[in-house]
């Protein structure tokens, strides 16, 4: 097996994901909040794991801007949940040595009196191993 | 009756009065909540690999103590409650995580997923009774217009939390007409808050905490409430609206007239 | 012991890819009795046959076995050829060797070694064979239809002008169903009513036809050809035969606040009331939950204004017997509740619709008078945006596994019409896929988007969000622009999946028609039986057995009635003689039997018996042949096997068992 398609399997292991029940009808993309942010929309990242272009997905932008808030989970008509699978990539990412989008040395800047630790320990969770 | 009650991190914190509040309510409305001993952070988000096991280990942790005891496990703050009821989900329904998750524990007897988690809310919706809230109401805040925000974590995915209809859920609504004001629908109060991505992503936070308080501004509320405080800070931090945001069990302090002094209590913690 | 013929099929490569069919008829000269056995790549064809039959006669064989498809294939064809050579046809056994066997296996040696035992077993089954003689049943020249909609009134057309007479029951009071209440019919766009009233008058002045409105099944028995049915007519409080339909009941009945069923809820009825204009029977019935007279003793205006003196408040419902010789299934559909749905805001925004609440706004005798209108507070929309798929090709449980094929084509004509008689209204539609197959239809979508200016957006919708204004913001994705749109919209209108009437189930239960997970009945074959319930003399006609459009319900309520004809248009049905019947000196009258039985065939007598020289009476199973459908589960429950079927021996089923575990 070639990398990509170890790493395409490894995201579907992680996920629970069968990308292949998709019908494409968009309702992800039409219920996701970051949907703006994204350069790979969210009823996009199911033919990214199809096609098995991993590498594409994991150097996205999209990886950090998904908030987990489950509103394509909750809709899915087909059962595939892409907000899943946006975080299977996430964690291949995060499970790599250098793979964190957060550093502790940026937390001082951002940092004002009112934050919740809610906030920070998800934070934490969310963006490094 | 008695509870286990598992408060996190941020309640011990930064959301002080959100845990003082509901204590001081339960006591008037007849119910005790114990803290479980030696509880850990919950993580703040559900890990959404699969083959992720030491991440659940503290709710499991929370969730054997209260089986232990005897009693359901009641949770306030809506990560805690999102990221426990999930993993009991998990330790009741999926047999590797389960199986997994227990050869760590090494526990005398396994837990599969035995304990009942309910959030404060539903311990007042079908323990308490709202009637029997409405009738212990001693400063009914009529005439209040006020929009419950529910945000993401305590309804999806619907299937598991099973809190309330995740499209229009009317548990908040109902408890807002408790305690004797007027509840106001509108469609974003089950929008995302932006939640943790307002440490590196201000401005989008801050665009979706517009379109929430605009939108419950726009359909006649005069304020806020919601059981979650990182949606707090990101509403309080983000919005263009001068909506006051309340904990929901500050608006129940108030309304059963123990709000002051529990203020005071606090305040000099 | 049996002479036994064994004849090996190949089905071209269908079993012989995968069976080694020279094996399993070498080793079947092996079985015990077997005297001749050989492969031939159809046995099914015309030269298969004329090779059975040979053999028959040549080696004079007493059994034989074929293997091949499925018995309900071909086990027909293969006993009357045996009939034809002086054979008795129940001397034939099949050996399932293609669906039991070929086609689920790949490994040749797994699958030939499947293959002989099959045969072994049906050898060892034929060897106990016994001739059977099939009895008659006489056929009552009568015709059921359950169901008053496009569907039941078209099969009750077609039986009725062959001459033979047949019933329509129908639950509401009036007939006409779904169809009556639609404003226009793709692709042609013609009134619904204008085509759809003439058939209700047709079906209404036939001489060969009955209606019963306000009517339900409330049990069936027997058979084909020789069904007994109850039917229960509800008590409409009115006289049918005083009634002259002049309406002045209806205008002065002072309850007016029930929501019309016939307006989807959108507008209010009085408690006595016909459906709509054209109603047949154009006769009221009095809904007595909301009638003040039954609920509070007090009113009695009906009465009193009712010249005819038509209005009965004492009136009962009635139960009526008849006889049947086949039964049609025309029960339609509904569309699916929205509760699930709640981010389409359908039931948080008045102006959220559903596709046939527009039928009713867009027609003339709605609750708008036909005018396009916001029913939150009466305004025109200028835009409406409308959204397919909203329940069906879900695989969440959220929704229906199934397209429901009507919806892409009435939401192209919904489209057109807005955009032709309102040019400044703009219409969006959200789809998935426009699935347009049919004739003239895929045109007929064209049109709306090229001549009418319809703006399609490929791609399904999040969420509809009221805003404070009234307007409803509409979340969705464009997939093909790859962007996300959030669109101001007046109106939204939901394209609900559809499915079977609810009641379906009950009237499947009573009928033992065979239903599946959606509550479609099930069809005796997929492709070549599509019209016939497994059941023998149940019919299917319309959207009772799967999601169609009007042109291909009333083919098959066309087909359907052929069917019901065929039926009727015999004298006499020959009967399974495969049926059960107990061994007296081993019943002990328990009653298990009966209590299994589903078609009420068993019944008990006291009897006199002499076991072993001790006379004495008792109480005695005892099978009505035919009612019996031979299906064994009173054989099986038999706690003292006293109970057996023919044909299907507990001795021939254990030679069966005996003969695979060898």
């Amino acid at each position: 097996m070639n990398t990509a398609k170890k790493q395409a399997e490894l995201i579907k292991e992680i996920s629970g994901v069968n990308p292949l029940k998709c019908m494409k009808c968009g309702k992800c993309s039409a219920s996701c909040p970051s949907y703006n942010e994204m350069d790979i929309k969210p009823h996009q990242f199911v033919s990214y794991v199809i096609n098995e272009d991993i590498e594409a997905l994991v150097n996205s932008k999209s990886l950090w801007k998904c908030l987990s808030c489950f509103a394509c989970v909750e809709r899915c008509p087909r059962d595939v949940k892409p907000g899943k699978l946006i975080d299977a990539a996430r964690q291949i990412v995060e499970r790599q040595k250098g793979g964190d989008y957060l550093s502790p040395d940026e937390i001082p800047e951002s940092l004002d009196p009112d934050i919740p630790q809610q906030l920070l320990v998800s934070a934490f969770r969310r963006y490094r191993r | 009756m008695k509870y286990s009650y598992y408060p996190g991190c941020t309640l011990k914190n930064k959301a002080k009065d959100l845990d003082a509040y509901a204590r001081a309510c339960a006591k008037v409305l007849g119910f005790e909540l114990e803290e479980i001993s030696e509880w850990q952070c919950c993580g703040g988000v559900y890990p959404l690999g699969s083959d992720e096991i030491a991440t659940k280990l503290s709710s499991v942790r929370a969730l054997n103590e209260a089986k232990e005891k005897g009693q359901d496990l009641v949770t306030l703050c809506s990560a805690c409650h999102h990221v426990i009821k999930r993993v009991n989900d998990d330790m009741k329904n999926v047999e590797d995580i389960r199986t997994r998750a227990n050869n760590y524990m090494g526990l005398e007897e396994p837990y599969a997923g035995e304990t009942k988690v309910l959030h404060f809310l539903e311990v007042l919706r079908d323990k308490v009774g709202f009637d029997t809230i409405k009738e212990k109401v001693a400063n009914p805040l009529t005439g209040k217009k006020i929009g419950a925000y529910y945000g993401c974590l305590l309804l999806r995915p619907g299937k598991i939390l099973e809190f309330d209809n995740p499209e229009n859920p009317k548990i908040m609504e109902d408890f807002i007409r408790a305690i004797g004001a007027e509840p106001v629908i509108y469609p974003y109060r089950n929008e995302c808050c932006g939640g943790y991505i307002s440490l590196k992503e201000k401005e989008l936070a801050k665009s979706m905490c517009d379109k929430i308080t605009e939108s419950a501004a726009g359909f006649g509320a005069d304020m806020l409430i919601t059981a979650c405080p990182l949606c707090m800070y990101n509403l309080n931090k983000s919005a263009v609206s001068d909506l006051p945001v309340y904990y929901f069990t500050e608006l129940l302090a108030e309304a059963l007239g123990i709000r002051e002094e529990v203020k005071e209590e606090v305040g000099n913690k | 012991m049996q002479r036994i013929g064994v004849f090996v099929c190949h089905c071209g490569s269908n079993i012989a890819a995968t069976v080694d069919v020279k094996k399993v008829a070498e080793m079947a000269l092996m079985e015990p009795g077997v005297v001749h056995a050989e492969d031939y790549q159809y046995m099914c064809s015309e030269a298969g046959q004329l090779r059975i039959q040979e053999a028959i006669k040549e080696k004079n064989l007493g059994g034989i076995v074929v293997c091949s498809c499925s018995p309900r294939m071909h086990e027909t064809t293969f006993r009357k050829a045996a009939e034809k050579a002086g054979l008795n046809p129940y001397m034939v056994e099949i050996a399932n060797i293609r669906e039991h066997c070929s086609w689920i296996h790949k490994d040749m040696e797994e699958a030939t070694k499947k293959a002989v035992i099959l045969m072994r077993a049906a050898v060892a089954k034929v060897n106990l064979n016994a001739p059977l003689q099939p009895g008659e049943s006489r056929v009552t020249k009568r015709a059921l239809v359950i169901g008053g909609g496009i569907a039941g009134i078209q099969t009750a057309l077609d039986i009725a002008d062959a001459g033979y007479p047949v019933d329509i029951v129908e639950k509401t009071p009036s007939i006409g169903g779904r169809m009556s209440q639609l404003d226009k019919t793709f692709p042609t766009l013609d009134c619904s009513a204008c085509i759809l009233t003439p058939k209700m008058v047709e079906a209404n002045a036939h001489p060969n036809i009955t209606i019963h409105t306000y009517s339900e099944v409330e049990k069936v028995s027997g058979f084909v050809g020789d069904f007994t049915v109850d039917i229960r007519k509800k008590a409409r409080s009115v006289d049918m035969s005083k009634c002259t339909g002049c309406g002045v009941c209806q205008e002065k009945c002072p309850s007016k606040k029930t929501p019309s069923e016939f307006n989807r809820g959108l507008n209010n009825r009085s408690a006595i009331y016909t459906p709509f204009a054209q109603a047949i029977p154009n006769v009221p019935v009095i809904d007595r939950e909301h009638c003040i007279k039954f609920q509070t003793g007090k009113c009695g205006v009906c009465a009193k204004v009712c010249q005819a003196g038509a209005i009965d408040y004492d009136q009962k419902d009635e139960i009526i017997t008849e006889k049947y010789g086949a039964i049609v299934v025309a029960t339609g559909f509904d569309m699916i509740k929205l509760d699930n749905y709640d981010e389409y805001a359908y039931s948080q925004s008045k102006d959220v619709i559903t596709s046939l609440e527009l039928e009713r706004i867009m027609n003339a005798a709605g609750p708008t008078k036909g005018h396009l209108e916001r029913l939150s507070d009466g305004k025109a929309p200028k835009e409406i945006v409308f959204i397919q798929c909203v329940g069906s090709r879900c695989a969440d449980n959220r929704g229906k596994s199934y397209c429901s094929k009507i919806c892409c084509m009435y939401t192209a004509k919904h489209a057109m019409l807005i955009r032709d008689k309102y040019p400044d209204v703009n219409v969006t539609v959200f789809y998935i896929d426009v699935r347009t197959p049919g004739k003239n239809f895929d045109e007929f979508y064209r049109r709306a988007v090229e001549e009418y200016g319809v703006n399609y957006i490929k791609g399904q919708v999040g969420k509809v969000i009221p805003q404070p204004d009234g307007k409803l913001l509409v979340q969705g994705a464009d997939l093909l622009d790859n962007r996300q749109i959030l669109k101001e919209a007046d109106m939204v209108v939901l394209a609900a999946a559809i499915e079977p009437n609810p009641d379906v189930r009950k009237i499947a239960t009573m009928l033992t028609a065979s239903i599946d997970t959606n509550n479609f009945l099930t069809e005796a074959h997929a492709k070549l039986r599509p019209v016939e319930s497994p059941t023998a003399g149940i019919f299917l006609s319309g959207v009772c057995q799967g999601p169609k459009d009007i042109p291909e319900t009333v083919s098959q309520a066309g087909a359907a009635a052929v069917k019901a004809i065929g039926l009727l248009a015999k004298d006499k049905l020959m009967t399974n003689p495969c049926t059960a019947h107990s061994d007296e000196l081993l019943c002990n009258g328990c009653s298990q039997c009966a209590n299994v039985c589903p078609y009420g065939a068993i019944s008990y007598e006291v009897k006199q018996v002499n076991d072993h020289g001790i006379r004495e009476d008792r109480r005695i199973a005892v099978v009505n042949t035919a009612l019996c459908q031979g299906c064994g589960a009173c054989t099986v429950t038999c706690p003292s096997g006293a109970m057996d079927l023919q044909g299907f021996s507990n001795r021939q089923i254990l030679a069966e068992v005996d003969a695979i575990c060898r």
